[in-house]
């Protein structure tokens, strides 16, 4: 399921919407997946406080969020582009892949609920091709 | 059986009720056929639904919608029985549909992601938690009659 070219267009433009909105959106995320999918709370045990506002969600949230971001920044070349955050997840991490997934839906949901008359079906198609592909790429390294 | 508290039922109840099924059943089944185009398969008898302009045109399409979010009344208003309540659908969706139940996941998250867009920060991490476990009950039985 490659990006066609409105795909991509249709990410980029409608992050331009998203980022300034970029880092608490991450932050709430992050939030929804460990609050909704408890089972993603075991990468996560060493924090202590995994309620949906603590400062160590928010924060984490905002980093990935902004890995996101430079990744709409390299459409054309995701799987070189991540290749060193693929040997973090798949050497270092390990994170089931299965994740990928679940962290998807949860950041699929926030954008529909900040930007609700532009997250329309066809950009909801296209985010979510974007955001497979990307944990695609993610995924590169683990076998 | 799935284990309700006083709080998650009542939190279904709320968000079931902010819902009105004739404006949020037609955009659901849209969202499940543009975001995900091989649920076309399942569809057949309604017309044109091959382009996104079709899908949000066709009238069968905004009708269904409306009877799958009927149906999801049954589990609001049976959150004990949620398997035997929707045993003969699951039936139906597997004998004579034969519908890949990896479809129903699909379309819960395209309710999630509707119910989202209309009640924004109201569907806080909580009530996203209790309304997903709700439709994951609904998605169980529906798979529940599969052999």
């Amino acid at each position: 399921m490659s990006l066609s070219d409105k795909d991509k267009s249709n990410v980029i433009n409608f992050w331009s919407k998203v980022e300034p909105k970029a880092s608490e959106m991450g932050g709430e995320a992050l939030g929804r997946m460990l609050t909704a999918y408890p089972q993603t709370k075991t990468y996560f045990s060493h924090w202590g406080d995994l309620s949906p506002g603590s400062s160590k969600v928010r924060k984490h949230g905002a980093t990935i969020m902004s890995a996101v971001g430079k990744a709409v920044r390299n459409i054309d070349n995701l799987t070189r582009h991540l290749a060193q955050l693929s040997d973090l997840h798949a050497f270092q991490l390990r994170v089931d892949p299965a994740n990928f997934k679940i962290l998807a839906h949860n950041i699929i949901l926030v954008m529909a609920m900040y930007f609700p008359a532009d997250f329309t079906p066809e950009i909801h198609v296209s985010v979510d091709k974007f955001l497979s592909s990307l944990a695609w790429a993610l995924s590169e390294k683990y076998r | 059986m799935v284990k309700w508290t006083d709080k998650e039922r009542s939190t279904v109840r709320t968000v079931w009720e902010s819902i009105d099924i004739d404006e949020l059943g037609p955009e659901v089944l849209r969202r499940v056929l543009i975001v995900y185009p091989w649920t076309e398969r399942y569809f057949g008898a309604f017309g044109d639904i091959f382009t996104t302009t079709a899908i949000l045109q066709n009238p069968k399409v905004a009708a269904h919608g409306i009877v799958v979010l009927r149906a999801l009344d049954q589990a609001v208003k049976n959150m004990d029985n949620i398997k035997d309540t929707y045993a003969a659908l699951s039936r139906l969706h597997f004998e004579k549909l034969e519908v890949d139940p990896d479809n129903f996941r699909l379309l819960a998250d395209c309710i999630t992601i509707s119910v989202a867009c209309k009640l924004r920060a109201e569907m806080n991490p909580q009530v996203q938690a209790t309304w997903q476990k709700f439709l994951q009950a609904v998605v169980d039985a529906m798979c529940a009659q599969y052999y």
